[in-house]
């Protein structure tokens, strides 16, 4: 089972929301100081299902990022976890993208590696939050989908996948080659072990180039978007909040109540 | 050359009605369809779905394009995105809306990449430009702490909304409109995904996107245990019971019960938030609701940035006091 998995380094989602501010001139976010990038956790779960599988029947999985600044600690977490390869296409060439100009360049990338049964990506990136590229790199490999993979078992040349749905999940089965976007239902992403943080040391990632993937300089990054990011803001919070307090905790929570029964909302 | 013209909306179908969505886009559609001076219509794809167009027009198009074909009974991609790409082939419509949810995430971008065009995915604002009458489209990004505006040269322009966040017109069923009915044409064998099996993870009560009160506990509320008291309050209140991702994660509740971006999206009137933080992708799900209580210990959490009254203190504490004043209350 030859597997292909799209990681994306991210601005940590977890970081308190205080601490998030925009460049509104250079329509950019500024990453908060001291709280180093990570890999968008969707896409941990997509390296999770891809391992999932190779312990049960074995296989060799190949991880890609692309960007500027890959910090080698962040994008070789994969690997600690298990990953076989690592493919980054890091060139500033590639900043700026849009879901077309990530999605051709991957794709591209995964055209050069040849071989694949099955390409996962995370549902969305913790960034920009499309949900695009996955079905992107798709549509320009040909290839059949599902999204939302919450459970996957391979057998006989197709994948059996549980998709989330809004009231629960389908059970949707699919040809091979194919690729699958992970949501986070799949389960929590492994913690690298000692020996995989060995073994990651030692696998030095294959690093190419626009021209090694063959794209064009206009196709790439900010040359190649089709949208146009007009502004970006941080929404203003007006909310003032009113505490409610008491002698006691339980005290608080009675008057909570007579509070809300005061504004009409019980 | 034909040019591309007027706004069409993909209205999704639930047990054989149009979704809460549809309404809600083609109440949208409308007015943008107005503000071009255009025509809307709607796009219904399924099997079954004729008797739909009359809804689709009380609520507000012109138009109907009919694709009814039994291979399109259940959402799959290799079915749904031709036939939606047939439809717009012929329409040309200048703006194409569907929904945020499951469909709508598989659909748009697949659609996008094949029309070589543009999707923008979970707006929450729609507007046109005065100047060069281009779709402005606003989305929460970063989980909801920034927001961006987009716009594109291409068409058709598509965008997909989130649920509640337009307000579907009141329907008129007056309103009358032209059917078109369009040939899915479908290959079966060109089909390389089949569906199996369909799991509902029923949920009791009344339904979390509809509810009018919603208590939902985070990852401070320590297991399935504590739940329980969420479970009784909610239906002494005649609301639903939600949570943020961790419990659902964890086991402690079932996964449909997740509020947030990447989960169900409530607007009731009252939210009550217990052991949440509040983080940004969390507050994206329940941002409509002008009344948010927070039961939080840590006064720095950000969910006090966000509520309207709340309380500082352990929710082991405060919870059961608060259950019985209410309970006291709804007696008297
Ligand atoms: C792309 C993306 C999408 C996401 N989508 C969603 C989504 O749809 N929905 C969602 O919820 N999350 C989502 N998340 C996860 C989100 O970032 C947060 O991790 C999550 O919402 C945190 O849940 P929480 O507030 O319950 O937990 P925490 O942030 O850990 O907060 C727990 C809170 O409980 C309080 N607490 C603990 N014990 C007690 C006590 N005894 N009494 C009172 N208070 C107590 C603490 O003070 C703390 O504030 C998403 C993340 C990403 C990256």
């Amino acid at each position: 089972m030859n597997m292909i998995v799209c990681v994306k380094q991210v601005i940590d989602p977890e970081a308190p929301p205080s601490s998030f501010r925009v460049d509104e001139a250079g329509k950019k976010v500024v990453p908060p100081a001291g709280v180093p990038p990570v890999i968008s956790p969707f896409d941990e779960n997509a390296v999770e299902a891809a391992l999932r599988i190779k312990d049960v029947q074995g296989g060799k999985i190949t991880v890609i990022s692309m960007g500027v600044n890959l910090l080698r600690e962040v994008v070789k977490k994969p690997l600690s976890m298990g990953a076989d390869e690592l493919v980054l296409l890091e060139d500033e060439a590639f900043a700026g993208g849009d879901s077309w100009s990530n999605a051709r360049a991957l794709a591209l990338a995964i055209k050069k590696i040849g071989v694949y049964d099955l390409i996962f990506c995370g549902r969305q990136a913790a960034d920009w939050d499309e949900g695009q590229v996955g079905s992107g790199i798709a549509e320009m490999l040909g290839l059949p989908g599902v999204t939302l993979a919450r459970k996957i078992d391979v057998s006989d040349g197709k994948a059996r996948v549980e998709q989330v749905t809004a009231d629960g999940y389908e059970v949707v089965e699919v040809s091979l080659p194919a690729l699958i976007t992970v949501s986070n239902e799949l389960g929590e992403a492994r913690y690298p072990t000692i020996k995989g943080i060995m073994a990651a040391k030692k696998i030095e990632p294959i690093v190419w180039k626009p021209a090694d993937i063959g794209l064009e300089p206009e196709q790439a990054g900010a040359a190649g978007r089709k949208i146009i990011l007009q502004k970006l803001y941080q929404p203003v919070h007006e909310g003032k909040c009113e505490i409610i307090e008491g002698e006691s905790p339980e005290e608080a929570g009675a008057k909570l109540a007579l509070k809300l029964r005061e504004a009409k909302l019980l | 050359m034909a040019e591309y013209s007027g706004v069409m909306v993909h209205a999704e179908a639930e047990e054989g009605k149009l979704a809460a969505i549809a309404t809600e886009l083609l109440g949208c559609g409308r007015r943008l369809a107005d503000d071009l001076g255009e025509e809307l219509s709607a796009v219904i794809v399924g099997s079954g779905v004729s008797n739909l167009a009359a809804e689709a027009f009380a609520s507000g198009a012109d138009k109907v394009y009919l694709v009814d074909d039994a291979l399109l009974q259940d959402y799959q991609t290799d079915t749904h995105v031709p036939a939606v790409e047939k439809v717009v082939r012929q329409a040309m419509p200048r703006i194409l809306l569907l929904g945020q949810t499951s469909i709508g995430r598989d659909l748009a971008p697949r659609l996008a990449f094949r029309l070589e065009t543009t999707a923008t995915m979970d707006c929450i604002e729609l507007d046109i430009d005065p100047g060069s009458k281009r779709l402005r489209r606003t989305k929460p990004v970063y989980g909801g702490n920034a927001r961006a505006v987009f716009t594109s040269e291409l068409d058709p322009q598509i965008a997909t909304v989130r649920t509640k966040a337009m307000t579907p017109l009141a329907p008129d069923t007056s309103r009358k409109g032209e059917v078109v009915n369009v040939a899915a044409g479908l290959d079966s064998s060109k089909v390389r995904t089949r569906v199996l099996e369909k799991v509902k993870q029923e949920v009791e009560g009344i339904s979390l996107e509809a509810a009018n009160v919603v208590i939902s506990g985070g990852r401070g509320m320590g297991g399935a245990e504590g739940f329980k008291q969420l479970e009784e309050l909610a239906k002494m209140l005649k609301g639903a019971m939600g949570a943020s991702r961790p419990p659902c994660d964890n086991g402690w509740v079932p996964d449909v019960l997740q509020v947030g971006l990447t989960g169900k999206i409530v607007a009731p009137d009252l939210y009550i938030a217990v052991a949440l933080s509040g983080s940004s992708q969390h507050m994206a799900g329940c941002s409509g609701c002008k009344n948010i209580v927070a039961i939080n210990k840590d006064p720095e959490a950000n969910i006090f940035r966000e509520a309207r009254f709340g309380v500082v203190g352990d929710w082991k504490k405060v919870l059961p006091a608060f259950s019985a004043k209410v309970k006291e209350l709804l007696a008297g």
